[in-house]
């Protein structure tokens, strides 16, 4: 799996609830049988006109923001469907870190299968990260998940976060679970032959 | 031995691995697999020379994609082709048991599952969709994984997860005539929100949900993950037994006899405790009608569209606003007087038989408005058949609706049935997300029964006012 360590990177705010797995990206483009290129699939439905042309309104499509590596979005962030393809299409887009208050439980799993941060962070500090991104265009924000810290440049935001320590510990090391759990072969079948499976 | 919910139980009996502080390694019972969310899967395995650990314990079938218009025409979207012909290829390369879209036995993933009798109390259930949840009904611990789990469990017949916390949803009383699983879930959705249920299994218990059928507890375990809940459960009975009971891949005779005593000690022991409780009134329902676009944004056929200058905060405010001028509502419409182009009776959480027959005895002699197309999908192919024996077919046709073969169909538009911009449909699925039936589409989930009320008189009405 992608490590992920440290990044530097443009915030991008969307300052709404319940961001669902649909807005993230649209069922019709899930048909893709590969597991990468979902990058314009990100947000289209925010992201395009009918007519296919970027709407000028959407975070993204704003020079500022455009090639944004951070998010900071409302709480319940990927709430809906299962589809890995969400978190696919953010890495595909450069987005590797999520800032939130709260992420849907799916989504969030699925994040640190592919080297992409969900972080969670409380309120007040969600709050001050999105106000700077709206009122700083194009402000970079740093985040050491080793050290545990997100800051901007000038340190007016400085903030030290938690993590679940296996879950830092997966990401910052790019763990293979499949090959993890297959070094556990014996217990799986000590466990298959003792319920009769 | 302290007391145990049935999560608890179901859990540490799956244990296989608890290292202090990782997530716990939990073995998997049943495995089902689609054609969206596992190619990629597959891709892995090849990848990396594994293959699948339990071919016995894992099923496949084609749903999202599949056209449900006549099986003799062909898939005409290309993309939606590949996808089914790589499910094909995957499943006869690693040797999965495959039901495609002309098996007997094909359906909507979380449909086929209990009706066949897959999905048994005390298993655990995987699939790469969020939906899982439906079959907590029969006292299963079911949950959706993304790809890269579903790669996981393919090769380890394993998951890797953390534990989630309990909640208790108790719906006391009785339901009054005309109000049906549907409006429950919607209900509870509505008072606990979207995220209520997040990090949870919910069980729900009381009097309303003991009188369901197994049908409408699937219902309600299905949108469970709409409340964010990693899970939905409910004890298995006398009704779960008896649905039970003959199903193609249960146990049969003896050994069934044998599995009813095993099933009937999953119940939650007097005493166990959950990490929460929500009670609600079933006696005070009424049928409900979601308006925005999330399904918390609901309300009882007898309410008006809320006014955003009502909100608690203003993150509240500005996504009810939304929801109104993308829903194209205005604050203090009649929910009666929304209406619609279109309705959609289907997918996982309203197109088994019982949900065919509440549709149909409501248009039965009656006709579809003129201003309004109508569709039902049925759940599965064997469904499909159920339904038709009783002449359901003929009572759609004859009231103007459109009788389509199985899949999951205009729940999620990755088939040919999609809305158009700005087309309004009331519909029997789970999510009405923006966009969710097509783009510019506005979706009002309801019960099936509301859901042909409203394709006869071409707005959203009581059904119990006909």
């Amino acid at each position: 799996m992608d490590a992920f360590t440290k990044l530097t990177g443009v915030v991008a705010p969307i300052d709404r609830i319940n961001i669902d797995t649909d807005q993230i990206i649209p069922a019709v483009y899930l048909k893709s049988i590969e597991r990468t290129g979902f990058e314009d699939a990100l947000f289209s439905s925010w992201r395009y006109n009918f007519d296919g042309s970027d709407n000028p309104e959407f975070v993204l499509n704003k020079p500022a923001y455009k090639k944004a590596n951070v998010l900071v979005v409302g709480p319940n962030f990927g709430c809906g469907s299962s589809r890995e393809h969400a978190p696919w299409a953010l890495r595909d887009y450069g987005i590797k870190c999520i800032i939130s208050t709260s992420f849907a439980d799916i989504f969030y799993n699925n994040c640190f299968k592919n080297g992409v941060l969900p972080l969670v962070l409380p309120p007040e500090q969600v709050k001050e990260i999105m106000e700077k991104a709206e009122s700083d265009p194009g402000i970079e924000l740093s985040i050491d998940l080793v050290g545990q810290r997100v800051w901007d440049e000038s340190e007016e935001i400085s903030i030290a976060f938690e993590i679940d320590a296996a879950r830092k510990d997966a990401l910052v090391n790019g763990l293979d679970d499949i090959g993890q759990t297959l070094r556990m072969v014996a217990d799986i079948g000590d466990y298959e032959a003792k319920h009769g499976l | 031995m302290p007391p145990k919910t049935m999560f608890e139980k179901i859990w540490d009996d799956h244990v296989v691995v608890q290292e202090p502080d990782q997530p716990a390694v939990i073995y998997i019972d049943l495995h089902l697999v689609h054609e969206v969310t596992s190619p990629q899967a597959f891709d892995g395995l090849r990848m990396n020379g594994r293959k699948v650990r339990r071919l016995d314990l894992t099923v496949a079938t084609a749903d999202h994609n599949t056209p449900t218009w006549d099986l003799s025409l062909p898939v005409t979207d290309e993309i939606s082709k590949k996808q089914l012909d790589a499910l094909d290829r995957n499943c006869a390369e690693f040797g999965v048991t495959l039901y495609d879209r002309f098996s007997p036995l094909q359906g909507i993933v979380h449909i086929i599952g209990p009706d066949l009798g897959y999905t048994q109390p005390g298993k655990t259930v995987v699939c790469g969709d969020s939906h899982t949840s439906t079959h907590g009904a029969l006292g299963a611990f079911a949950i959706g994984i993304g790809t890269s789990e579903v790669e996981h469990v393919l090769a380890t017949q394993t998951l890797r997860a953390f534990k989630p916390d309990t909640m208790e949803v108790r719906v006391n009383g009785q339901l009054p005539r005309g109000v049906t699983a549907k409006d429950i879930i919607l209900a509870i959705i509505g008072k606990i929100g979207v995220y209520g249920g997040v990090g949870h299994v919910i069980e729900y218990t009381g009097e309303a949900i003991r009188n369901l059928s197994m049908d409408g507890r699937m219902t309600v375990c299905n949108m469970s993950i709409e409340a964010g809940a990693r899970a939905g459960m409910i004890a298995p009975d006398q009704t779960t037994f008896d649905y039970l009971k003959g199903r193609q891949f249960a146990p049969q005779g003896a050994e069934f006899d044998a599995a009813v005593e095993r099933w009937k000690a999953l119940v939650t022991d007097p005493g166990a405790k959950y990490d929460k409780l929500v009670e609600i009134d079933a006696s005070e329902l009424e049928p409900h009608v979601t308006w925005g676009t999330t399904p918390g944004m609901v309300a009882p056929i007898s309410g008006k569209i809320p006014d955003p200058a009502d909100a608690d905060d203003e993150n509240t405010r500005d996504a009810l606003t939304r929801a109104l001028e993308y829903m194209d509502l205005k604050p203090g419409m009649a929910i009666t007087d929304i209406k619609i182009d279109r309705i959609f009776v289907g997918a996982c959480t309203n197109a088994r038989l019982e949900d065919l027959r509440a549709a149909a005895e409501v248009v039965k002699g009656k006709k579809v408005h003129k201003d309004v197309y109508a569709m039902v999908v049925p759940g599965s192919a064997k469904i499909k058949l159920e339904a038709e024996a009783e002449g359901l077919d003929k009572i759609f046709e004859e009231a103007g609706v459109d009788w389509r073969v199985a899949g999951c169909s205009m729940c999620l538009g990755m088939n040919p049935d999609i809305l158009s911009p700005g087309q309004r449909c009331a519909s029997t699925s789970n999510r009405n997300f923006e966009g969710r039936q097509g783009k510019g589409g506005r979706t009002h989930l309801v019960s099936p029964a509301m859901a042909a009320a409203a394709a006869i008189a071409g707005h959203f009405v009581d059904v119990r006012d006909l």
